[in-house]
């Protein structure tokens, strides 16, 4: 893909900084005309809260890895199930999660 | 490596201030009830860097699908509607082609560090092959199972050019007892002390010559996030091996024990890696081959055709680890099949492109099926799997339309 095309790309995302600084970009070539080129982006981020007056424990604890969409995107489960993901992200993924917040995050989960 | 890359600041609630809040992120919610009813809508985003209009699954770290639509467009699924799936949020905004490397080490006789201009350098080989999540179409899964909720959108078929993953071995020199490769991207976890995503493959599998570490796809570099500038291409396995930005190869001189090849993506060693809800106490396997599937894609569910009238119908379809052999096409739910007429062909690994004109369906519902055979037989099944990850779906998928 040629630095017109990734511009383009940004310019169709609406972003605001361009993915290239023009003075960054080097290129390494090799036979048969194959070129890569360096590149940078800006991954956007997401600001998505749990909605919910009881949201505070899962807004603290389970937006440090990834952003709240593919959660509120999962099929109800019974609380069993949810404890049983809160807790593989507690051991498995070493989320830094506080044992007296559980509770009210597989609450939340669960309430549907 | 250093400087070859870098990664976004993460804040305590992942939040980057100042960070574009996007229109198409913007959801609205206010009460509870709402996360149900929001699960199965559809939303698109065109906020990535090199992509364009795709499902978002979650921002960060994102998870795109690629809208149905695109599979009715051609045999190759375009670079920038390719979809997208990180583990962790550690990714790398800036790949500098003149400092990125490769390192191999491990059990080898030589531990290398290659440039980028040294892998350009080295005999190259090509083909087309999908890429395919092991939960595509997760979604579909009854009773629902949790991880991402893919409809069909998390595969894709691209011609893939770099050096086979051998070559780069050979250079190494793999050790007597040598059993493993596993492969590494620029990819970080962002808490301390968690597993890295890396995935092994066993060591004759590494070397048989087809797998390959990529540098293009469909005759461009790869998109960012689909792992510039290099990444694992295994044809006729699932996407997690594929590893992207890849860096690191280790030569393993017993079979991996760390987390993602030994605990997950893990299938029930049965046929269809299929098990009973709620059943326990199976063997299980690390996923591996992809089985085959095929998709009607000009036509939707709940589409409305005129009764009577030839229905021209075309679609894709893939053999797994193997060739398409047949396609065949039901269109009265099952009952008699006809078999579809196979486009060129683009290889083992691709996606085939069929077309049947079926005859005029008498007026009412309308239950369209496909179902591939592929090179060595196998046929997919009527009865769709089950297992609690929601791995391996290709179930013969039908299209409901209504005839008038
Ligand atoms: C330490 C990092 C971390 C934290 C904190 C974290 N997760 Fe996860 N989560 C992961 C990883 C890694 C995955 C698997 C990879 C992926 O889905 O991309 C995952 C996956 C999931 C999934 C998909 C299903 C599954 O089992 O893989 C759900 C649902 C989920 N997380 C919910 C939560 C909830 C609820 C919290 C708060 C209690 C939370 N996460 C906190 C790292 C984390």
């Amino acid at each position: 893909m040629n630095r017109a095309r990734i511009l383009l790309a940004i310019a169709t995302a609406g972003l605001a900084t361009p993915a290239f600084a023009a003075s960054d970009i080097t290129t390494v070539m090799g036979p048969g005309g194959v070129t890569l080129r360096s590149v940078t982006v800006d991954l956007p981020q997401s600001d998505r809260e749990f909605p919910g007056a009881d949201a505070a424990a899962i807004n603290n604890n389970c937006l440090t890895c990834h952003s709240a969409g593919m959660v509120l995107r999962q099929p109800p489960f019974p609380r069993e199930k949810w404890a049983e993901i809160v807790n593989k992200m507690i051991q498995t993924y070493k989320a830094p999660i506080d044992a007296g917040d559980v509770p009210a995050i597989v609450d939340y989960l669960a309430k549907r | 490596m250093d400087q070859s890359h870098r990664v976004p600041m993460i804040g305590r609630r992942g939040f980057i201030a100042g960070a574009a809040a996007l229109g198409a992120l913007h959801h609205p919610t206010g009460a509870l009830g709402a996360m149900a009813r929001d699960a199965d809508e559809a939303v698109f985003t065109t906020a990535f860097p090199q992509k364009g209009r795709m499902i978002l699954q979650r921002t960060r770290p994102p998870l795109l699908e690629t809208p149905f639509e695109v599979f009715d467009q051609g045999v190759y699924t375009p670079n920038d509607r390719f979809f997208v799936r990180w583990h962790w949020a550690g990714i790398p905004e800036q790949v500098d082609v003149a400092t990125f490397t490769l390192t191999v080490h491990g059990h080898v006789d030589r531990p290398l560090t290659l440039g980028l201009g040294e892998l350009l350098a080295m005999p190259r080989i090509e083909y087309a092959a999908v890429n395919q999540c092991s939960g595509n179409s997760r979604s579909l899964f009854s009773p629902r199972v949790g991880g991402a909720q893919w409809r069909h959108g998390a595969m894709g078929n691209a011609r893939w050019v770099g050096v086979p993953l051998k070559a780069v071995l050979d250079r190494a020199g793999v050790k007597a007892g040598a059993v493993a490769i596993r492969a590494r991207g620029l990819d970080e976890p962002v808490v301390p002390d968690a597993p890295a995503f890396a995935k092994s493959l066993a060591i004759d599998h590494a070397r048989d010559g087809e797998v390959m570490i990529a540098f293009q796809m469909n005759g461009e570099q790869l998109p960012l996030l689909n792992g510039f500038p290099l990444r694992l291409v295994v044809p006729g396995w699932y996407s997690t091996y594929w590893v992207k930005m890849l860096s690191d190869i280790e030569v393993l001189a017993a079979p991996d024990d760390q987390y993602w090849t030994k605990m997950a993506y893990r299938i029930p060693d049965t046929p269809h890696a299929s098990v009973a809800p709620g059943q326990a106490g199976y063997a299980q396997v690390p996923i591996n081959r992809m089985v085959p599937r095929s998709f009607i894609t000009n036509l939707v569910d709940g589409a409305q055709v005129a009764a009577g009238k030839p229905l021209a119908l075309r679609g894709l379809a893939f053999g797994g680890d193997q060739g398409v052999a047949k396609v065949e096409v039901s269109a009265d739910g099952g009952g008699t099949w006809r078999q579809a007429q196979l486009a060129q062909d683009e290889g083992r690994y691709s996606f085939r492109q069929w077309h049947l004109a079926a005859p005029g369906p008498t007026a009412g519902p309308v239950r369209l099926m496909a179902r591939c055979t592929n090179t060595a037989g196998e046929t997919q099944p009527l009865e769709a799997n089950w297992n609690p990850n929601g791995f391996m779906r290709n179930v013969v998928e039908t299209t409901t339309l209504t005839a008038a």
